[in-house]
């Protein structure tokens, strides 16, 4: 299924493909309609309004050949590709990009397989694009994950070196993942933590990340040859530069106060803020809180009560306990209101008592040391001195 | 040293006519109606256009680089209870218990004639450029007659910093010369709070009072209040309610300006009366150096 | 009578009694808390607060304590511009009070402000100086007058200096002695004149604070007011003060003078009174007087404690029952601290929403400092040449 016609030839272009697979122009347009709804905003593509103009850009493109490489996965990241529908996971591998090494999804295997890798790399060198799917351990030359007999540190390397890109998708490739967390027995890391040879990276971090976010890439790669603006963590900013809790639905709960204190209480089956039940939502940048999963509004942790342990963020997710509060980064007023007039200012009763009785100490004792000078000048033994 | 009756009495019809007499005649220093200066800016708050949404305080620590006090909210939120040493700005509610409610916006006043900058000692605070009351921490120790004398409380204390400083709204003056605007006023989303030249925004106030008879206590709040201010008020509840004395147009420094006049007069009583006391000392001089038997004493 | 006054002679008797012992270790504790203010910040060690940004500190250690202080500027008035050169006696002990009393207020200010590390540009940054600020012309003549009565101290120090052992103390004492006594009477006309223009300042602190004071206090004459009690509370606490040193020395006190000091208090106090009441009459106040809420009950306290000194200090034969004199000058202490207090924490009203009540540190650093004010007062009566000489056995008629 993934042996290409155009291995023999020059590549072909997208459209000429879709033609070749018997795609009427209708479908076309509609098939470039669903790639709008896809592609997130700030991708180049969603700046043209209409299909036809899509379907012109699309027309011209070539479908861009990718390897994906697995290690330490739990094959989560490529299961939420399953999960699409615009371009559903079909229409993508067939129709847009060249999907030529996935161990999931490829019909070979063993010899076969290695063959299929390298005649890839050899055929698009310095074009095809790397995406990784798992963290890589570097423990005892990274024994603890092998492809081929070989370690995952040493075909990362290979394999990347003649890629155009390397896109780390899942927290794992992007910063380690869970098999990064404490004790981290294999030293497990992401792919930034092993390649330092200037490749451009793109971390796509998430357990597992919404497949639009990996999607939006590579659409944008396909259709311009450009990769979308990077934060400092190397994120594409479409997807990863704002924060869950200035998005999250439940906002307005948060400001009211009305937090759900247990799982199952009122609050929590009211849909209240699960801020005090742990949700990172307030340190994690993703796009979750708007572009939910499986195509289902509300299908996501939080919209079904469960609080977001921070999946993208490497300080948080598999660290941070999952009940421990997050603090607020950006604190902002509340729902309540300052009265006109506040209590202030706090009378202590000690200090109360304290002055009484000093005072009271004072003018007794000045009351006694009057009594004693009298209207005689005598002499006498000295008193104490109460008062000046 | 007795003292008879009647000389107990000269005394205290002596005084007691002095007093009289210092009462019935009025201060010399009359208080001249407080002019503002011609590029005098002001802010107009109107409550009646107020949300509360309170990005205005949100605005105004991000333009003043203070950190959020987070009051009773146990650092969830940004919820002071009142103007302090981290909020120079605060919207408060008022509610009626039949329901009537509003919104009002406290911070410095910007008086025209203000108490604080006739109190400050080496003039940390100071009425400047554009009429904007501004502190220089450099010059303050941290007294704080400013805050007994504001006549609306706003002067506020840092009291938990081991440096402590003033805190007070001076309309973001570092984003005026700037040619920006104050942050509350450049992100209010209704235009409750809008900024502008004074002449300007007081007679848009007047223009509002006019224009909507109906909707607001016929009063702009700051245009005469302690002789006038550079916030101006419009609501549709009583100031009073809002935590907005009435008070009378006399600017808070005219008393203690008449009795500064009358007494101090360019330092001419204290040199003469100086002069005076130095003869008298002369003329005891030995008394005073205590060197020998008091040849000037007397019996009485 | 007889009305012959010996030079002044320092003591040399024991210093750390059981007492002093006492009220060292409360100096002490005083001191100890006085770093803890500064290592925690005014917020934590004083119940201060944005409504009450003053408290006891200022009420009672600057202007109680200056008025308190006021002995020297009472006598000195007394003797100098009055002519009563008999009172001289009783002018140094009272110097030394009054600049205890003064250091103590410019040092109570020190630990007050919030940025004291800046307090030395008041005097020096003449360029700055607000010369409508009245807090200026305040600490500016505060400062000045401590000055003034420690250099009306210093020919004491000198004069023991003189007979020191160490012979370069003794030359420079020698030395300086006569230039003292020659710059006295410009430095003592100082001491005349900055008492007269800060006391009545004090009054006018609170004049700035406008509609914030309370009728029954906010008036014009309180500059007046301010100046009348503090004179009298001068001489109140000159009685006090000689009374208990005499007591504690075994030494008869003098009874004469002291008897004259009471009969100098009542035209002060007849005045301030006078003022007071007239004021409040052409002010409209008199039934505010009367409300009897705590303001009116407050004020009605100040005019009983006033009027009863005066009524002890009625005849000559009251005033010369020294118990009786010293329960009077006590009154009349109380009657002008609580006018104080009731200017400045009473009258002073931001709010009902505002309280404030001085907690303990505060409390006891102000004991504290009292005490150390004591302390002092004893080790220099004992060093120096303060109180007039008068053997313990001598017995006048």
């Amino acid at each position: 299924m993934l042996w290409n016609a155009e291995s023999a030839g020059r590549p072909e272009t997208i459209g000429e493909h879709l033609v070749r697979c018997g795609l009427s122009r209708r479908a076309f347009l509609s098939f470039c309609m669903r790639l709008s709804v896809a592609a997130p905003a700030g991708l180049a593509l969603t700046s043209r309004a209409r299909a036809a103009d899509i379907a012109r850009v699309v027309a011209k493109a070539r479908r861009p050949s990718v390897i994906w490489l697995h290690f330490q996965d739990c094959t989560g990241c490529t299961e939420t590709l399953l999960r699409t529908a615009n371009p559903d996971l079909a229409e993508l591998i067939l129709h847009l990009i060249s999907l030529d090494y996935h161990e999931t999804l490829m019909a070979a295997a063993g010899k076969d397989a290695e063959a299929a890798l390298n005649a890839a790399m050899m055929e698009n060198t310095g074009r095809y694009i790397l995406v990784v799917e798992g963290a890589i351990p570097r423990k005892a030359n990274g024994i603890y994950m092998k492809l081929a007999g070989r370690p995952a540190v040493d075909v990362l390397g290979d394999v990347s070196a003649r890629a155009a890109a390397v896109i780390a998708i899942g927290s794992c490739a992007s910063w380690g993942g869970i098999p990064s967390a404490d004790p981290n027995p294999t030293d497990a890391v992401g792919v930034d933590g092993i390649l330092s040879d200037g490749k451009p990276i793109i971390n796509i971090p998430g357990c597992p990340p919404n497949p639009y976010n990996l999607l939006g890439v590579v659409l944008q790669y396909a259709t311009s040859g450009k990769l979308p603006a990077l934060d400092a963590l190397k994120r594409p900013k479409f997807a990863y530069d704002r924060l869950i809790h200035d998005h999250c639905p439940r906002r307005a709960h948060f400001d009211a106060g009305r937090f759900a204190g247990a799982f199952g209480d009122s609050g929590h089956r009211q849909g209240w803020c699960l801020y005090k039940l742990g949700c990172k939502g307030p340190a994690t940048h993703a796009g979750c809180s708007t572009r939910h999963f499986n195509e289902v509004p509300d299908v996501w942790p939080i919209g079904i009560g469960a609080p977001c342990f921070g999946c993208t963020e490497r300080d948080m997710a598999f660290r941070m306990p999952y009940f421990q509060q997050v603090k607020i980064r950006d604190v902002t007023p509340p729902d309540t209101y300052a009265p006109i007039y506040t209590q202030q200012g706090h009378i202590s009763p000690v200090a109360t008592g304290v002055a009484g009785l000093i005072g009271g100490a004072l003018l007794g004792a000045g009351y006694m040391a009057s009594k004693r000078l009298g209207p005689r000048d005598d002499g006498g033994a000295g008193t104490k001195p109460t008062k000046e | 040293m007795g003292i008879s009756r009647r000389d107990a009495l000269k005394v205290m019809v002596g005084a007691g006519g002095a007093t009289l007499a210092a009462a019935a005649t009025p201060g010399q220093a009359n208080a001249a109606a407080v002019v503002a200066r011609p590029d005098a800016v002001a802010m107009l708050y109107d409550a009646t256009r107020c949300i509360g949404c309170k990005a205005c305080m949100v605005a105004c620590s991000k333009a003043n680089h203070l950190e959020p006090d987070p009051g009773w909210s146990q650092g969830l939120y940004q919820a002071p209870a009142d103007l302090n040493g981290k909020t120079k700005n605060i919207i408060k509610l008022y509610q009626e218990p039949g329901g009537a409610y509003s919104f009002v916006k406290r911070q410095c006043m910007h008086c025209l004639d203000p108490a604080c900058t006739s109190a400050c000692m080496l003039g940390a605070l100071k009425k400047g450029d554009r009429g904007v009351v501004s502190y220089n921490p450099d010059l303050c120790i941290g007294c704080r007659y400013c805050t007994m004398v504001c006549p609306f409380n706003v002067p506020r204390f840092e009291w938990d910093s081991l440096a402590p400083k003033i805190v007070k709204c001076e309309f973001c003056k570092e984003r005026l010369a700037e040619g920006k605007l104050p942050g509350c006023c450049e992100v209010c989303p209704t235009g409750a709070v809008i900024f502008g030249k004074y002449t300007d925004l007081l007679a848009e106030a007047h223009w509002r009072l006019d224009a909507h008879p109906g909707r607001y206590v016929p009063k702009v709040y700051g245009e005469s209040e302690v002789g006038g201010t550079q916030v101006l008020y419009l609501a549709h509840v009583d100031f009073a309610k809002l935590g907005l004395p009435a008070y009378g147009p006399d600017p808070v420094p005219t008393a203690v300006r008449e009795v500064f006049q009358e007494i101090y007069q360019g330092l001419v009583p204290p040199i003469a009366l100086y002069a005076l006391l130095a003869a008298v000392m002369m003329r005891s001089r030995r008394l005073v150096t205590g060197e020998g038997p008091e040849q000037e004493a007397e019996e009485p | 009578m007889t009305t012959a006054h010996a030079q002044p002679e320092a003591i040399r008797g024991v210093v750390f009694t059981r007492s002093v012992r006492l009220l060292s270790a409360l100096a002490v504790i005083g001191g100890v808390l006085i770093v803890w203010r500064f290592l925690v910040g005014l917020g934590r060690a004083t119940a201060l607060t944005d409504g009450y940004p003053w408290g006891l500190w200022i009420a009672f250690d600057v202007v109680t304590g200056t008025a308190l202080g006021c002995g020297g500027y009472a006598v000195a008035l007394l003797v100098f511009v009055l002519n009563r050169g008999r009172y001289h006696p009783v002018l140094r002990p009272a110097l030394v009070t009054s600049a205890f009393g003064y250091s103590i207020a410019a040092f109570s200010v020190m630990i007050d402000v919030g940025r004291p590390w800046l307090a030395w540009k008041i005097p020096v940054f003449f360029w700055h100086w607000n010369l409508r600020s009245v807090l200026l012309e305040v600490a500016l003549c505060i400062m000045a007058y401590a000055l003034v009565l420690w250099i009306e101290l210093a020919p004491a120090f000198l004069e023991r200096a003189q007979t020191s052992s160490v012979s370069v103390i003794r030359r420079l004492a020698e030395a300086w002695l006569p230039v003292l006594r020659k710059a006295l009477p410009w430095v003592a006309a100082l001491g005349l004149l900055l008492p007269t223009m800060h006391q009545s300042g004090l009054g006018t602190l609170l004049l700035l604070s406008g509609p914030r004071l309370h009728p029954l206090w906010n008036t014009i004459m309180l500059p007046l007011l301010f100046l009348t009690s503090c004179i009298a509370m001068g001489f109140g606490m000159v009685v006090i003060e000689s009374a208990l040193s005499a007591r504690v020395l075994g030494r008869r006190p003098e009874i004469a003078m002291l008897a004259g000091l009471g009969g100098a208090m009542r035209p002060v106090v007849l005045v301030y009174l006078s003022i007071r009441i007239v004021d409040l009459i052409v002010r409209d106040q008199i039934n505010d007087l009367f409300a009897l809420d705590w303001f009116s009950v407050m004020s009605l306290i100040e005019f009983g404690l006033l009027f009863g000194a005066l009524a002890l200090l009625r005849e000559e034969r009251q005033r010369r029952d020294l118990g009786n004199l010293f329960r009077a000058s006590m009154l009349l202490l109380l009657g002008g601290a609580l006018y104080r207090f009731d200017v400045f924490l009473l009258a002073f009203q931001p709010g009902a929403n505002w309280a404030y009540f001085p907690n303990v540190a505060e409390i006891l650093i102000t004991v504290g400092l009292v005490a150390a004010e004591i302390v002092g007062y004893v080790i220099l009566i004992n060093l120096f040449p303060i109180l007039a000489g008068r053997p313990r056995s001598a017995v006048a008629r």
